[in-house]
């Protein structure tokens, strides 16, 4: 047994074998034969394995991920039945007697190289695709399992470098216990995921693909962010025990799901979720949520081909709107692409530093023919419920009066084509460049709200990237930097009649939450599993009694002064 | 005797994977030879990576020949099939 510490992603237990899902060694050796006729065989029953996989991945890509998405498997299980692919594998065994691996390298990479070598962007990538199928078929050749989240059909942990997107897409709450991953932090896509889905994760562990093998059992302790590999009995009774436990703090958390968020002085603030599709919505409702703070549109554009259309996105908007009845809000973030989220299929320039480069509302003002389309989806989708539009990384009024102004010309032209939109819409920015914190009592006057994006103002003011493991130790929530930036963001909210909400992770820490409740933030967007803890915890906080440290807070020097501080307060 | 017919892509992105993908199941429908030519070479239009292998952009002219038993239908279907996909006329 080994135990390892890493960054615990996503709350709950969980306990199974390992299921890696990493591309396995596929090294072999040229070797002369001497039944062609059999090797042939062998090359048609590889070939025939990777093609029902093949489709078992599409048809569950055509579920989770769409129509879309599921093309690609089309254009892979057509490589496998490729005639100028397969005939000369096939010859080459017969002529020169060699083994079908050998075979199958040679061929593939001649085609590889001929994809790499044209001077289409587009068809060079497609060479990625060969080389997926071809890898596919060595792995059958070889014995060895080519994994994919889709062939999973019993109980596992997921264990890998880390989780694309699509990978998160296609888990199977089913089957996948948990995961645990190599690299990232509390922020990354996939500990956002894990979240969403619900299921225990332990991320940035950097080694455990090496660490743990086939078939370990293993135990995800997504609550201290532990990994045990082949733990004892012992170990095992200890772990089903905090299981248990943490299963009846749920119990008594979901008391509070119909319950507004009410302070111990009876002041009322908002907890709200963030999400990233439709889907999610499920999760926000089911755990107490009393809107959407956050939709990240980004989904609808990832994972794809092309870019979405109007009414694909104005079914996503609609239906996120239909099932928050009640008038609850919803506050979409329009697309926040560019830096390190790509898009292949806008063809953007690498950049040195794409966190401070072409993205989000930089990339949607120059970019308006994409941006328009979101706008129009938007506007259309307004009449099903309670939308509010932010927009994200602002660093000048400048952008917002154009991002503004682009709204309120498409409303103009929807009204004009006849097409229905509410007139009782509110805009807003996502604060996340210190510039527009700094000056938020002049932004103040001209937007409807505020809603402060902790993961990147974090980053921008501390001058420290958030993936960089080396300097993550600047990452610091409670920075009085960070506190001075968000108290004179509410401020200036509050001095012209607005709201401020934060959507960042801070808005679900349980050190944070008392800072922001004292400094009077009004909506706080979190995870969905996030939601019904808040609740329980500001349930026993005095709004008041918070209030009148905030000088003090404010005026510290360091964020461990500030942590201590917190916790003594409020017996953390 | 072989049947042919030419067509000019007008997709933006050429022919790409989505509708290559759709030609080529088509294609494998007929039991006639089927080639498309561009630019001089020519590739069975029942591999996709022959297809994708010419690297078709947008306004090119392409040909299309068929040659078998059921070429005539397998040629209607096929510019049918481009036109349908939005991918040329």
């Amino acid at each position: 047994m080994s135990n390892i510490q890493g960054i615990a992603a996503s709350s709950g237990i969980a306990i199974a074998k390992v299921y890696k899902l990493a591309v396995p060694d596929l090294s072999f050796e040229k070797k002369q034969i001497d039944n062609p006729e059999k090797e042939v065989e062998r090359l048609n029953q590889a070939l025939e394995i990777s093609k029902q996989e093949l489709e078992k991945i599409k048809e569950n890509a055509r579920k989770t991920l769409g129509d879309e998405h599921a093309e690609i498997f089309s254009a892979h299980l057509l490589v496998l039945s490729d005639p100028e692919m397969i005939n000369p594998i096939q010859e080459k065994i017969k002529s020169d007697n060699i083994n079908a691996e050998v075979a199958l390298d040679e061929t593939a990479n001649m085609f590889i190289d001929m994809f790499k070598a044209m001077d289409n962007e587009y068809m060079r990538e497609r060479a990625a695709d060969i080389q997926d199928v071809t890898k596919r078929i060595m792995a059958h050749l070889l014995n060895v399992t080519f994994p994919n989240p889709a062939l999973i059909d019993e109980e596992v942990i997921v264990v890998a470098e880390d989780l694309t997107p699509s990978d998160t897409a296609q888990l199977n709450k089913q089957f996948v216990k948990g995961f645990t991953t190599n690299i990232g932090g509390r922020t990354s896509h996939s500990a956002i995921m894990a979240r969403s889905l619900e299921i225990p994760a332990v991320v940035g562990t950097k080694t455990i693909t090496s660490d743990a093998n086939k078939d370990d059992i293993i135990i995800v302790d997504g609550i201290d962010g532990q990994i045990i590999i082949n733990p004892s009995e012992q170990e095992i009774a200890t772990y089903k025990k905090k299981q248990e436990e943490f299963e009846e703090q749920k119990q008594v958390w979901a008391k509070l799901k119909d319950e507004p968020t009410i302070s111990a002085d009876n002041e009322h603030v908002e907890l709200v979720a963030n999400i990233g599709t439709p889907e999610d919505v499920t999760g926000v409702l089911n755990n107490g949520g009393e809107g959407v703070g956050l939709y990240r549109t980004e989904f609808l554009y990832m994972g794809k081909t092309e870019l979405p259309t109007e009414e694909e996105q104005f079914e996503a908007y609609k239906s996120v709107l239909e099932q928050m009845d009640d008038n609850k809000p919803v506050v979409v973030r329009t697309l926040d692409i560019g830096g390190d989220k790509e898009l292949s299929y806008l063809k953007l320039p690498e950049e040195m530093n794409p966190f401070l480069g072409f993205r989000a509302i930089r990339l949607c003002l120059e970019r308006d023919d994409i941006f328009r389309v979101q706008l129009r989806a938007l506007l259309r989708a307004s009449i099903y419920g309670n939308l509010k539009i932010m927009f994200p990384m602002i660093a000048t009024l400048d952008e917002f009066r154009q991002a503004k102004a682009l709204l309120l010309e498409e409303k103009e032209n929807l009204k004009s084509e006849g097409k229905d939109v509410s007139d009782d819409i509110e805009v807003g920015i996502m604060v996340e460049i210190p510039s527009t914190a700094v000056i938020a009592r002049q932004f103040a006057k001209e937007v409807d709200f505020f809603s402060i994006g902790t993961n990147d103002l974090i980053q921008y003011t501390m001058a420290a990237d958030r993936m960089n493991e080396r300097v993550s130790y600047l990452y610091q929530p409670y920075h009085p930097a960070i506190l001075n930036l968000v108290n004179n963001v509410i401020e200036a909210a509050h001095a012209e009649g607005k709201w401020a909400g934060m959507c960042g992770e801070m808005a679900g820490d349980s050190i944070a939450i008392p800072i922001l409740l004292g400094l009077g933030l009004d909506e706080f967007s979190m995870s969905a599993t996030s939601i019904l803890p808040a609740r329980t915890q500001i349930k026993d906080l005095s709004k008041k009694e918070l209030a009148s440290y905030k000088d003090q807070l404010l005026s510290m020097s360091t964020a461990d002064e500030v942590e201590e501080f917190i916790k003594e307060k409020t017996n953390q | 005797m072989a049947v042919e017919k030419t067509a000019t892509i007008t997709d933006e992105t050429g022919v790409h994977a989505r509708p290559a993908t759709v030609l080529v199941n088509k294609a494998g429908q007929f039991t006639s030879d089927i080639k498309m030519e561009y630019n001089g070479k020519s590739v069975n239009l029942k591999s996709i990576m022959g297809v994708m292998s010419l690297g078709i952009p947008k306004d090119s002219e392409i040909k299309i020949v068929a040659e078998g038993t059921d070429e005539q239908e397998a040629l209607d279907t096929i510019i049918d099939t481009i036109k349908k996909e939005g991918l040329g006329e």
